[in-house]
């Protein structure tokens, strides 16, 4: 009897690791969780990119439901994402935090793109960014009507997850 | 000399030695060295800190942009006096223990730390196991007729197979 349990030993440790390494072979190991989720959106004053004389604080979105899109012209997935973005624009306010951009080149890009925001913030030396633990850019935030950070998408935003995770609870927090 | 006049130069001469001092004072303020102790602080933590963007690298190697960005928050925490520990846990909240290359051991990653000893203690137990158990069914040597019958049949058999 003992020896049976004995063999079976290193078994359930070679089931249990191939467990995991089945487990993590559809995840993205450079995806990591954000530190923010659940948490309220931490506080900023940027100046708007098309008029550096007036300012943007998330405080100002306060009673409803936001998204804070990460961008920047030099981004290139970016612009693959503009057109998802400009379609969710239709559904929910989009705020753009402009990261490390030079204020020319932002505008001329909306210029050439269409511009879905609301309005851009500029974070010139992406601190703001390091706030909200971005570390690629596109990042984009769901916020509620009470400011809480609902919901981080990493990278660019696909037609699947704007319709299957995005819109959903975007009406979900309308509600 | 009156008393009076006496009294304003020493006054004089007192403010003047003050001055001094407190210009070479103010002028060493911004020594050479405080920044070269930020510096290597800088270094020393950001190698302990992993680059979000190239994830196998150290900030302390990293050129991504989010690195030098965060190299710069770092020092700008440092030069504001905060200790090692309040720069890396302004990182963990914003990015988690990821950034770490040291994770820190809590329950979350007990696994992480104590599996390889677990795994290495199992390895042992068994290992003594297993010898235990052959010693145990070593067969005792044989006695004397039991021996001499051994020798009669190798003997026997040698003869029946000429090399």
């Amino acid at each position: 009897m003992k020896k049976q349990w004995i063999w079976a030993l290193p078994l359930a440790v070679f089931v249990v690791m191939v467990g995991f390494f089945a487990a993590s072979l559809d995840k993205d190991p450079r995806e990591l969780p954000s530190q923010r989720l659940d948490k309220p959106a931490p506080a900023f004053n940027l100046p708007q990119l098309a008029n550096p004389q007036a300012s943007f604080a998330p405080a100002q979105m306060h009673g409803q439901v936001w998204l804070l899109n990460v961008w920047a012209s030099w981004c290139a997935a970016c612009r693959s994402e503009h057109e998802i973005v400009t379609q969710l624009a239709r559904h929910v306010p989009i705020v753009g935090l402009n990261q490390q951009d030079e204020a020319q080149a932002a505008r001329a890009w909306l210029t050439e793109l269409g511009d879905p925001y609301l309005l851009s913030a500029s974070d010139d030396d992406g601190r703001v960014s390091i706030d909200y633990g971005v570390y690629g850019v596109p990042e984009t935030f769901v916020i509620d009507k009470q400011g809480v950070i609902r919901y981080r998408h990493l990278g660019p935003i696909t037609r699947e997850t704007m319709q299957d995770t995005l819109l959903p609870l975007i009406r979900k927090l309308q509600a | 000399m009156s008393a009076a006049r006496r009294f304003i130069l020493w006054a004089q001469a007192l403010a003047a030695a003050l001055l001094l001092l407190a210009t070479t004072l103010a002028l060493a303020a911004p020594l050479p060295a405080d920044e070269a102790m930020v510096d290597a602080r800088l270094k020393a933590i950001s190698r302990e800190l992993r680059c979000l963007v190239c994830q196998n690298e150290t900030l302390a190697d990293s050129n991504a942009k989010l690195a030098q960005n965060l190299r710069r928050e770092v020092r700008k925490l440092i030069a504001d006096g905060h200790s090692d520990s309040e720069v890396i846990s302004f990182l963990t909240e914003r990015y988690g223990d990821f950034v770490r290359y040291r994770p820190p051991f809590k329950p979350l990653t007990w696994l992480l730390w104590l599996g390889p000893l677990a795994l290495f203690s199992c390895g042992a137990l068994m290992l003594r196991h297993i010898v235990q158990r052959q010693k145990q069914q070593a067969a005792p040597p044989p006695d004397a007729a039991t021996a001499a019958r051994i020798h009669a049949l190798l003997a026997q058999q040698n003869k029946d197979t000429p090399a």
